[in-house]
């Protein structure tokens, strides 16, 4: 069953130096227990469109078009008091650091207990169980005492999982996780990957996993979407795009990270940098760093062409293509 | 190969002394004390000339400080740091001074480490004209030349940093640390902070810069993928201590702390389809109060009763080291 289905959203922001199309057509659904990596370099749109998903885009951003629906319900429909039901509820975000996230002047049993109060009517002393199973569960170790504690007196990955608990604590159905591990050692990266992973599968809540590094969604994710400019540029299965990438700025991202047996060899680089978002050349916006661009990409932006095999694309001159 | 920087021993200790009110509050019978921290305990390991040497290890484990000292920027509690045979540990002696320009270093952040109200031009420059490698009025064409080194256009030289790119940036701070003709390159964190494109333009600039100029860097990071990618050989740290050494190939081949197992089998992997995460228990014991003995045993699989009560030695084979009890004797 589908969960989420985002439908040719757009997030433009209204700035002095013009318009920022920070999401430009994003397309993507969701089933129930999935896990998409939306994977993307800074600026490329992907942390609005988690944003955007929430409603929680601030001016001068403001969505602009496209749909979303959440179970069927379009969310930009809702009146604002339905919204707040849902967040923190039914769809629930992590932050990339928790430190901004947990209010540093509260205890954590005081706001993992309004987490629970602020959409249910329980005793505190059942939203107090709640919150203790819901430590338990994210490893942890003695959670009723650690309850008591200020979030300064936790590490960083003990931080984060107490984010992670909180946003389990209502039993979301989607569960929107912004570069959560981005800010944490290897050894703690893992350790919250594989609760995650365990918590996606015992509870079924579907998971958008939003992250720069591809490294990362391998083994997580059963989708990847690849963002670049605003837009999705190509989507399909995690096997799949990471065995045989067919959009040349995938190919290049893969080549791009380090280590893999490639001892000492020169990485195959991406020439050039981000563009600026403001002044997005015409045509396809990868095309100033692409190897395979010819003019037809700098003329017409290509539009999303399905290959079949639930993969999509937005390339004029795929890698599966000859080079002419 | 000689040895062309060579630590021995090099130990840093920070210290937190009591203030007027806690002495006070502890003659009325409050629970405080002073703290030490063995930010590094006994480092020993040499860098030859012309080798890439990457150090790793969490946060925490005291690489920054290390290279620090190394650079002169931290003064060394206990030991020695030679540079090509020479005493430098005493950052102020004039031995110390001269070794320091050949020794440069490139920090994380270019932002917080490049003048926001300097043009590129002077933070480039000054360093050069200062120690005389440049003359003021030549030092635009010398300017220009370095960044044309590093991959910038050379007509941005009058720009202020916040006009450039995280990437960019990181490409200034380059050309002021190469503006002095160093022989030896500290990195330290120095691509972390930038995008996957753009880690790799500059990983690759870093390899060109050492076949053009022969420089030796030693390289700080705890992205193992990028270590395994540029360093020749491999420090790894955990909680201060050197607990490893060995040529890349041969750690990512065959590491032999259980610390270094655990840390290679922790990396994220490009490989497809879902895998099992397998993760060291716990997490890095705070350095204010490191466990007796090995600091790994409390997060280590194969820990013994040995490990609880004595720190192993950093025990030499070939060009290969390891500290721990499992390689001397056994853990029982």
């Amino acid at each position: 069953m589908t969960v989420l289905s985002v439908e040719n959203l757009q997030t433009h922001f209204f700035t002095d130096a013009g318009v920022v199309k920070a999401v430009d057509g994003v397309s993507f659904s969701l089933e129930e227990g999935e896990v998409l990596g939306l994977v993307g370099e800074s600026g490329s749109g992907k942390t609005v469109t988690g944003f955007s998903i929430l409603r929680l885009v601030d001016p001068p951003g403001r969505v602009t078009g496209g749909r979303i629906l959440f179970r069927g319900q379009d969310l930009a429909k809702l009146p604002d008091r339905e919204m707040r039901r849902l967040r923190g509820n039914r769809i629930a975000m992590i932050f990339q650091d928790p430190m901004m996230t947990l209010n540093p002047v509260l205890r954590i049993d005081t706001q993992m207990i309004e987490a629970v109060q602020a959409h249910e009517k329980v005793s505190k002393a059942a939203a107090r169980d709640r919150a203790v199973q819901a430590l338990a569960r994210v490893g942890i170790p003695s959670p009723a005492e650690r309850l008591n504690a200020y979030p300064h007196q936790f590490s960083g990955g003990m931080r984060q999982r107490v984010a992670i608990a909180i946003a389990l604590l209502n039993g979301p159905d989607l569960i929107i996780a912004d570069e959560p591990t981005t800010a944490l050692d290897v050894t703690i990266q893992s350790q919250i990957l594989a609760e995650v992973q365990g918590l996606a599968r015992e509870t079924g809540t579907s998971l958008i996993w939003i992250t720069h590094d591809l490294a990362v969604v391998a083994g997580l994710a059963d989708r990847i979407a690849v963002m670049y400019a605003g837009r999705i540029v190509e989507s399909g299965p995690a096997s799949a795009i990471l065995t045989a990438p067919a959009h040349p700025y995938t190919a290049g991202l893969l080549g791009s990270i380090p280590g893999h047996g490639r001892r000492g060899d020169r990485l195959t680089q991406i020439p050039g940098m981000a563009p600026n978002m403001a002044h997005l050349p015409p045509g396809c916006a990868f095309a100033p760093r692409c190897p395979r661009v010819s003019d037809a990409c700098r003329a017409t932006a290509p539009e999303v062409t399905e290959t079949g095999a639930g993969r999509a694309l937005r390339c004029l001159h795929p890698l599966t293509e000859a080079v002419a | 190969m000689s040895a062309m920087l060579e630590l021995q021993g090099v130990s840093r200790v920070f210290e937190k002394k009591l203030d007027a009110i806690e002495k006070f509050a502890r003659t009325l019978g409050a629970n405080v004390s002073e703290s030490r921290v063995n930010a590094v305990d006994s480092a020993s390991f040499e860098v030859a000339r012309g080798e890439v040497v990457g150090l790793v290890g969490e946060s925490g484990c005291g690489k920054s400080t290390l290279g620090r000292m190394v650079a002169g920027l931290l003064p060394v509690t206990k030991g020695t740091i030679r540079f090509e045979g020479v005493d430098v540990t005493d950052a102020r002696t004039e031995a110390a001074k001269a070794a320091r320009l050949r020794v440069q270093m490139i920090f994380q952040d270019p932002m917080s480490s490049l003048n926001p109200r300097m043009r590129v031009n002077d933070i480039v420059g000054e360093a050069a004209v200062f120690h005389g490698l440049t003359t003021k009025r030549e030092m635009t064409d010398y300017v220009a030349d370095l960044m044309t080194k590093v991959g910038l256009d050379p007509s941005y030289a009058q720009r202020f940093p916040h006009q450039f790119s995280g990437g960019q940036r990181q490409r200034i701070g380059i050309a002021r640390a190469l503006a002095v003709q160093p022989e030896f390159l500290i990195c330290d964190e120095s691509i972390a902070a930038l995008d996957v494109s753009i880690q790799a333009q500059v990983i690759n600039l870093f390899q060109d810069l050492r076949r053009d100029l022969d420089l030796t860097y030693l390289f700080i990071s705890h992205d193992l993928g990028v270590i395994e990618h540029i360093a020749d050989r491999v420090v790894v740290m955990y909680l201060g201590r050197v607990v490893e050494i060995a040529p890349t190939g041969e750690l990512f081949d065959g590491p032999k702390h259980p610390y270094t197992q655990a840390l290679l089998d922790q990396v994220p992997k490009l490989e497809a389809g879902h895998r099992e995460y397998h993760t060291i228990k716990g997490e890095i014991p705070s350095p204010l109060n490191p466990p007796p003995g090995c600091h790994f045993h409390p997060r280590c699989p194969l820990a013994g009763p040995r490990c609880k009560s004595e720190a192993p030695r950093l025990i030499h084979d070939g060009p290969r080291a390891v500290a721990c009890h499992l390689n001397d004797g056994g853990v029982a």
